[in-house]
């Protein structure tokens, strides 16, 4: 009895909530189709707010610079965590480790607004002094890489506390220099990490308002800021069409990636079995 | 020699590179903020005066901006500003949040561990996507039901529950819908992380000693999940107490969170050393709960030593 109601509860608690989840992305999917600029009514199949997305200039313009932002965002975010990632797993001590700690992760608890606020009261001081930089993509970038760093260390630094150390003390033993062990042994196991960060500062970035709000000058939008315009507006299918396109691309990647992570873990445990079992069959021959 | 000194120009260069990034781009904009938040408000052309005087040289700290945040009254009673109004507002919407995602993610993210080990990945990978799909459209997208002649109205009147649509969007209860749902995944993930872990054995061990489900609930699983609850609801206190966009989208006019109190004094008012200062009294609200946090957990550097 007591077993039964729990299934069933939990059953109906886990199906309510992924509804809740689910029904804001498949009302989008649905009503970019939608014939009518309607709220709750499907009138009939459409295509035209997907015409309409590739005719918007402020969207297309938007997207590309998203893009790009979130592209050497991504890419700052990953090697700024690897580096801060490796400074506090394996320095211990080294002076000012608890202002740099503190530094690193407080961007996380950190309210966007005052990390947008702050960043743009440096921008402003350097601008006044040397006349650079304009306020563009290169502050937005500035800003999404203090987040991004913050989150790809975290990922980053998980992956390195659960490394086993003795293959890297191995590779020191047989002689590899410290850049070797690093590039040749550290680097790879911590790979997946470093791709989980890169994609994670990513979707942060591409996602972003507060801080490109911010640090944004006039003329230059990301997406989510034509969006955000847009949406105190009213509402608009043309950004449910984007949504949707938004929505598959990420399914497709996300659950690609997740295949590929599998089939990796897979094979790693394929390739430590057959490596066990030659271990066994040499030393029983000995 | 070189490879065994704690200085070798290698280590040198690992802790360099992200130290004086942070320290121009977190560091050095923390301390502007702060100085700023102590000036006096300037003319048109330049937004702040300077904290000394330039013929004397003399420094004085303004802290005018602060007092006019938290003003008392004449008989010495903390006057409720606007501003005070809006941190009040904003700590409550956020404590709020954060019960609601508990409420609805402690269950689930139970039984999401509690389900058979093979069809975990997936029920995780299906809490994370909408995570990774634009919050600001997922927002969006409740803008459409919510609205007078959206989905959830029209299905109302049709089952003739209500004549007339009811007024949803805009108010406290369409903001606490987007907020809730934008910070669910933020609850559920740290406690299922916690809760996977749980010794499920000890709670049918308090079954077979006789404990009913709900006080083995409460004295057995309650308790071992701490850390975890304690986790998520930080996970979306502290966010959800600066949030910006969702009050904008869905939210009524009149409640003003303190994020868009600290935009508007900044672009509109052009007031930036208010701005400032309301900035700086954020990060102090945000400190305390954070300070128990830590209190909790602690650097996860230092945890596995």
């Amino acid at each position: 009895m007591k077993q039964l109601l729990e299934k069933h509860f939990g059953k109906a608690w886990m199906v309510l909530v992924f509804a809740f989840l689910y029904t804001p992305l498949l009302f989008m999917m649905l009503f970019s189709f939608n014939s009518t600029r309607q709220d709750a009514n499907f009138t009939g199949f459409s295509l035209r707010w997907y015409d309409a997305l590739t005719r918007d200039t402020k969207i297309v313009e938007g997207f590309w610079l998203s893009l790009k932002v979130a592209a050497v965002t991504g890419v700052l975010s990953a090697v700024l965590g690897t580096f801060a990632a490796f400074v506090l797993v394996r320095y211990r001590r080294f002076l000012g480790r608890t202002i740099f700690s503190g530094m690193v992760n407080a961007p996380l608890v950190m309210p966007e607004v005052v990390i947008g606020l702050s960043l743009l009261l440096l921008m402003v001081g350097v601008q006044n002094l040397f006349g650079w930089p304009e306020r563009g993509m290169l502050t937005i970038i500035l800003g999404h890489t203090l987040l991004g760093m913050a989150y790809g260390m975290v990922v980053i630094q998980s992956r390195l506390l659960e490394m086993n150390r003795s293959i890297e003390e191995a590779a020191m033993d047989l002689g590899a220099r410290p850049m070797q062990v690093f590039f040749l042994v550290t680097l790879p196991n911590i790979a997946q990490a470093i791709l989980a960060a890169f994609l994670l500062s990513f979707t942060l970035s591409f996602d972003d308002v507060v801080i490109s709000e911010f640090l944004s000058g006039p003329g230059v939008s990301t997406l989510p800021q034509v969006i955000f315009g847009y949406a105190r507006r009213g509402i608009n299918p043309t950004i449910y069409a984007a949504a949707t396109l938004l929505i598959v691309t990420v399914t497709i990647v996300i659950v690609g990636y997740s295949i590929w992570v599998a089939r990796q873990t897979r094979k790693r445990e394929r390739e430590i079995a057959a490596a066990t079992r030659a271990e066994l069959v040499a030393l029983s021959a000995r | 020699m070189f490879r065994t000194s704690p200085f070798t120009p290698g280590r040198r260069f690992v802790i360099g590179v992200p130290y004086v990034w942070l320290f121009f781009f977190f560091f050095l904009p923390f301390l502007i903020l702060l100085y700023i938040s102590f000036v006096d408000m300037g003319s048109d052309i330049s937004p702040f005066k300077p904290l000394w005087d330039s013929t004397t040289g003399v420094v004085h700290l303004k802290y005018e901006n602060y007092w006019s945040i938290v003003r008392t009254g004449e008989d010495g009673v903390l006057f409720r500003t606007l501003y005070i109004e809006a941190y009040l507002r904003s700590l409550w919407y956020a404590f709020c949040t954060a019960v609601l995602c508990l409420a609805i993610g402690y269950p689930f993210a139970y039984f999401i561990a509690r389900s058979k080990p093979s069809v975990r990945p997936a029920l995780l990978m299906m809490v994370m996507l909408p995570f990774w799909t634009s919050f600001l459209l997922r927002v969006y997208a409740w803008k459409g039901i919510l609205a007078d002649q959206g989905v959830i109205n029209q299905l109302l009147m049709a089952l003739g529950i209500t004549s007339e649509p009811i007024q949803m969007l805009y108010t406290n209860v369409s903001m606490l819908v987007g907020m809730t749902y934008v910070y669910l995944p933020f609850m559920v993930l740290p406690l299922y992380a916690n809760l996977v872990k749980m010794d499920f054995r000890l709670l049918e061990a308090a079954y077979d000693l006789g404990t009913s489900p709900f006080k083995a609930f409460w004295l057995v699983t309650v308790p071992l999940s701490k850390a975890g609850i304690v986790a998520g609801f930080m996970l979306v206190f502290i966010p959800a107490l600066g949030e910006f966009v969702i009050p904008s989208l869905l939210g009524g006019p009149e409640n003003v969170m303190i994020g868009r109190v600290v935009w508007d004094e900044m672009f509109t008012s052009n007031n930036w050393p208010r701005a400032t200062a309301l900035a700086v009294i954020m990060i102090g609200l945000i400190i305390v709960p954070l300070a128990i946090y830590y209190h909790y957990t602690g650097d996860p550097a230092d945890a596995k030593k």
